[in-house]
């Protein structure tokens, strides 16, 4: 009691407002370009202009697997999310199984069981040499897509399981209440609740998925990951097309995630 | 401020005297029996208050109305319309026809105890919703009927927010407008104060009070008893699934006659 100022808070200063000027990010800025340019200048790079053709065209085979197959996984996982959700029994028991079957053993595994297995399989029936679909089933893409696919609507599926019974009751309740038929009430309001709920997710999914892309090259598809091991095999080079790859990827993931971000941010969300 | 409309569309819709008929009403979870026949009938322009402790039945005899809950056996009517049910196989009821159901639910306008607002649209997103993509109006003339709502429930500074970021009460504002912008031949009111804080309630209830005065039709669950005395036309005691005691708010407020009421009445106040 002998000393009531101290008693007294200090007035309450609030932090400063971030920005990008402050002395210590300077600090990284400055690092990070020391090592990109001394990168430049100490490493071989003679044998980018040649190889830039095949660097692009493996750029977008990443780039198109990567929405392809995210795509058609996420309309797979879709349903079966929403099976697990509804009913009926037997299809819900399935799509666990499924899900749980390709979310327990390895994409690689799956990808050459599709592809050394299935696809072998299919060049000793005359029927399917002598289809239509014979010139995509001899080439290597459409099982690299199929094996990413299943595994994105496995991954996916179970992640939209949660977020459609995550959905409150009292929401679809009202739904039902105003008239609105199973199809209306799934389309308006369970479906984009769902999704928004789920969007933080699927950002982590599709960046995961983008690096799974590189295991296609283990079939012989030419995606960015299998260019650069070409370029390291002629030039007999380590460093510089791995460090180039790895800010590829890097720059890719900042990207899909700054899309999404863009996307959550139409909806303004507050701890639900 | 808001047309009434008048429900000539149908033809076994046209205009009765009797906006609701309830008769009875049975409703069974399992072994538990919670509706043991229940009758009720509201002409337009009644404002029945359903009382009742915890348990009695009432909240589950409002939610049958549109048939969000199947009744076990009896039978709604509502403007003249019967809904037709059919067994279902299990010693229940159930739709004959869901179409019929669906069209007969965008003529009663529920507004639930947890507001219940679609959390990923804004307010005026919801309110539209419905006459949008239920009743096919066209967006311009559904966003102009919405405002008006909301202005009326004094929300318009607040149609772009989402409902997250709203007090409870002006959530069971948005929803009530919500619930008068499909025009409702009948309001249903569950509970509509009963998740708000106490300063709250207040503003939810002028509303409701505002609409019991243009002499709407609505069913309202409540524990409100003051509330229900001032604007109800008829009060209506429900106790263990039966009505115990029902007439004009004088009566039961102030004349009870069962020693139940009598009990339920002082044990609220």
């Amino acid at each position: 009691m002998k000393d009531e100022a101290t008693l007294v808070p200090m007035t309450y200063a609030p932090p400063k407002a971030r920005s990008l000027l402050e002395p210590h990010r300077i600090a990284l800025a400055a690092v990070f370009l020391a090592i990109l340019v001394s990168a430049a200048y100490f490493m071989r790079w003679d044998w980018l202009p040649r190889y830039q053709d095949r660097l692009i065209s493996g750029l977008w085979t990443t780039m198109l697997m990567l929405i392809s197959t995210s795509v058609v996984g996420f309309v797979f996982a879709v349903p079966l999310g929403l099976v697990q959700v509804t009913g009926p029994k037997p299809l819900a028991w399935l799509a666990n199984a499924f899900c749980t079957l390709i979310r327990g053993t390895p994409l690689l595994l799956q990808l050459w069981l599709l592809y050394y297995g299935l696809g072998s399989l299919f060049a000793q029936y005359p029927e399917i040499r002598s289809s239509w679909a014979w010139p995509y089933l001899r080439q290597a893409w459409p099982y690299g897509f199929a094996a990413l696919t299943i595994s994105f609507a496995a991954y996916e599926g179970e992640v939209m399981r949660g977020a459609f019974s995550g959905v409150p009751k009292g929401e679809l309740e009202a739904a039902r209440a105003y008239g609105m038929g199973r199809w209306t009430a799934f389309r308006r309001i369970w479906f984009p609740r769902a999704v928004y709920r789920t969007l933080p997710t699927l950002t982590g999914e599709t960046v995961l998925q983008l690096k799974s892309t590189p295991l296609v090259a283990t079939v012989t598809v030419m995606d960015l990951y299998s260019v650069i091991t070409k370029v390291r095999q002629d030039t007999l080079l380590t460093y510089e097309p791995l460090l180039l790859l790895a800010l590829i990827y890097l720059c890719l993931t900042g990207i899909l995630v700054l899309a999404f971000r863009l996307l959550e941010n139409r909806i303004p969300s507050r701890g639900n | 401020m808001i047309e009434r409309q008048t429900f000539g569309s149908e033809g076994n819709m046209a205009e009765t005297a009797q906006a609701i008929e309830v008769r009875d009403l049975h409703k069974r979870f399992g072994p538990l029996e919670v509706l043991k026949g229940v009758s009720l009938s509201a002409k337009q322009g009644d404002v029945i208050a359903l009382i009742g402790g915890s348990g009695s039945g009432k909240s589950t005899f409002l939610r049958c109305i549109n048939m969000l809950e199947l009744p076990t056996a009896g039978s709604v009517t509502i403007h003249g319309e019967t809904i037709e049910l059919k067994k279902d196989g299990n010693g229940g009821l159930m739709p004959a026809n869901r179409r019929q159901v669906q069209r007969i639910r965008t003529k009663l306008g529920m507004v639930f105890q947890s507001f219940n607002l679609w959390q990923h649209m804004t307010v005026l997103q919801n309110v539209i919703e419905v006459p949008v993509h239920v009743l096919g109006q066209p967006r311009d003339q559904a966003i102009e009927v919405a405002e008006a709502l909301l202005r009326r429930v004094g929300l318009y500074e607040k149609r772009d927010a989402y409902p997250a970021f709203l007090s409870g009460g002006q959530q069971q504002r948005a929803a009530i407008a919500r619930a008068l912008a499909i025009q409702p031949l009948v309001m249903l009111f569950d509970e509509p104060t009963s998740a708000l804080d106490p300063e709250l309630v207040g503003e939810v209830l002028s509303v409701i009070g505002d609409l019991a005065r243009e002499k709407r039709t609505m069913i309202l669950v409540t524990h409100e008893m003051k509330f229900a005395r001032q604007v109800a036309s008829h009060v209506v005691y429900l106790h263990g699934g039966v009505i115990e005691e029902q007439g004009p708010p004088e009566q039961i407020f102030g004349d009870p006659q069962s020693e139940r009421l009598k009990k339920f009445i002082s044990s609220i106040h």
